[in-house]
């Protein structure tokens, strides 16, 4: 038992597309890196990859996540070590295969084997809830719900925590997979107008334990194009800082949330100047 | 023990009752399917997804003219799963002859009625348990909950686009937001009890009304739904 490890296995989902799962992925793995932590990420978007993207891998990519299941490469030839943190690994999908592609016992099989080797495996769900997405819940010890504050996010992300509930291998032997809800793109202003749900209404509908407020952010954008997350690019950014408390919150931490408010932080002032 | 033994497990058979909403067509069926075209007006998505067996013992129809009905009606993106009053001779390649509906207590035309549509003749009846159905956990979008013999209780709160359909009353002690289909066995007794209503659909027997269609005087707070003759009415309970 020379230095076993035994992960934990995160699914990052959401149901609809485009709230900020590969964002989340990058941020927190990173964040969870940065802390100590051995971590790899799992693109399981096969034909739409990103996440490689966002961690700026995207030149250095030779096998995927299908080579590996379907023989053709072994596991270690296909994980991508991050050139910022050593203790940070992709594990990329396909851009040139679809779906079909992964197969259940393929993708127990990949789990099983970075289990041993990891503390966390960060899987970065495809939106949608057929294959890709159920197959990257599948194997989760916990869930992290990105939701956007408006009603179309929301019923998504209802509709993701029922699957949790009945499609996951822990489901499956009665056991329930931990939920945690990562409110995205919040923006105190258009909250204050009531042009967004508000935090209370989100938590309301979906009644599980929030993880972290992530306001909406240049930064995150920002980084997202020179190919950094935004948790090592600007980590004293108001998005970065939410993300280092969520993660703490994940390793069981309490530390009370915080709603961003417009009157709150350098970083609302900074903004606030910008748009004027 | 040897790996290449291959068990072979002994077949077994189950039957299933399961929940149908019964269509009984009328001669002549252009105006049936008008009639039931005005229904799907109001309510486009009603029967979509839901099973819906055929009673025909009301018209005759050759095997043609039934085959075209189901045409017919798998336009309207209704699915067939069963036909009722037919001769079992008249049924090759349309779906299979069902008998021996529990019978539900006559509902008034031309509303569809729901009864429950036995999988197999002399099937075992189940062991009587306690007509209720108690739900801790909330119910979430896309997720139903189908219980044909009594009152179904939801301690948490019920998602939009999740439903509820009960032999008997509903009652959500969180928000309604979902669809809630009390009665459906053709009980007009049976009500909907909610702390919180915000729901997309209430149905009661055969009678149902949309979000659309119900006052906003009773939303966003505790409201009962109850059949009142032919009248679908809402109220707040304070």
């Amino acid at each position: 038992m020379n230095d076993k490890k035994s992960a934990r296995v995160l699914v990052v989902t959401s149901g609809k597309g485009g709230v900020g799962k590969t964002t989340s992925t990058a941020a927190l793995g990173a964040a969870l890196a940065h802390q100590g932590e051995k971590v790899v990420v799992i693109d399981f978007d096969v034909g739409l990859r990103n996440l490689d993207l966002v961690l700026g891998a995207e030149r250095r990519v030779v096998f995927d996540l299908i080579n590996v299941i379907h023989g053709v490469a072994k596991l270690p030839q296909a994980l991508i070590r991050d050139k910022r943190l050593e203790n940070l690994f992709l594990l990329p999908a396909s851009q040139t295969r679809d779906k079909d592609a992964l197969t259940e016992d393929g993708v127990a099989k990949v789990i099983a084997e970075l289990r041993s080797k990891f503390d966390w495996i960060v899987c970065d769900s495809p939106a949608g809830i057929e294959r890709g997405a159920t197959l990257a819940m599948r194997h989760a010890d916990a869930a992290i719900i990105v939701t956007n504050p408006e009603v179309s996010s929301v019923r998504d992300s209802d509709r993701i925590i029922g699957l949790l509930d009945s499609k996951t291998e822990k489901a499956e032997r009665g056991e329930c997979v931990d939920k945690h809800l990562l409110i995205t793109r919040y923006n105190p202003w258009r909250a204050a107008r009531g042009e967004m749900l508000s935090i209370d209404d989100v938590l309301e509908i979906l009644s599980i334990p929030l993880l972290g407020i992530i306001p909406e952010s240049e930064e995150v954008l920002r980084a997202s194009n020179v190919g950094s997350p935004v948790t090592l690019n600007s980590p004293l950014s108001a998005p970065a800082r939410a993300y280092f408390e969520a993660t703490r919150r994940l390793k069981g931490e309490t530390i009370p949330v915080k709603i961003p408010s417009e009157s709150r932080g350098i970083f609302n002032k900074l903004f606030g100047r910008k748009a004027a | 023990m040897s790996s290449l033994i291959i068990q072979r497990q002994s077949l077994k058979f189950r039957a299933r009752t399961y929940m149908a909403f019964v269509f009984t067509p009328r001669a002549p069926i252009a105006d049936w399917l008008m009639e039931l075209d005005a229904t799907l007006e109001r309510s486009k998505s009603f029967f979509a997804g839901h099973a819906v067996a055929l009673d025909l013992s009301e018209v005759r129809l050759s095997p043609n003219g039934i085959a075209h009905l189901i045409a017919n009606l798998a336009e309207r993106n209704i699915r067939v799963l069963g036909i009722e009053g037919i001769e079992l001779a008249d049924a090759a390649g349309l779906p299979p002859v069902l008998r021996s509906g529990r019978g539900a207590p006559e509902l008034p035309e031309p509303e569809p009625a729901a009864v429950p549509v036995p999988a197999a003749e002399g099937a075992p009846r189940a062991n009587q348990a306690p007509a209720s159905l108690l739900i801790e956990e909330p119910v979430r979008s896309g997720q139903s909950i189908a219980f044909v013999d009594g009152d179904v209780t939801i301690l948490g709160s019920v998602g939009s686009g999740a439903e509820i359909l009960a032999g008997g009353s509903i009652h959500v002690y969180g928000t309604l937001r979902g669809q809630a289909m009390a009665g459906v066995t053709g009980n007009r007794r049976a009500r909907i009890f909610c702390h919180r209503f915000e729901a997309e659909l209430l149905a009661i027997g055969a009678y149902y009304k949309t979000a659309d269609e119900i006052e906003a005087s009773v939303r966003n707070g505790p409201a009962q739904a109850w059949l009142d003759g032919n009248t679908l009415k809402i109220s707040t309970m304070n």
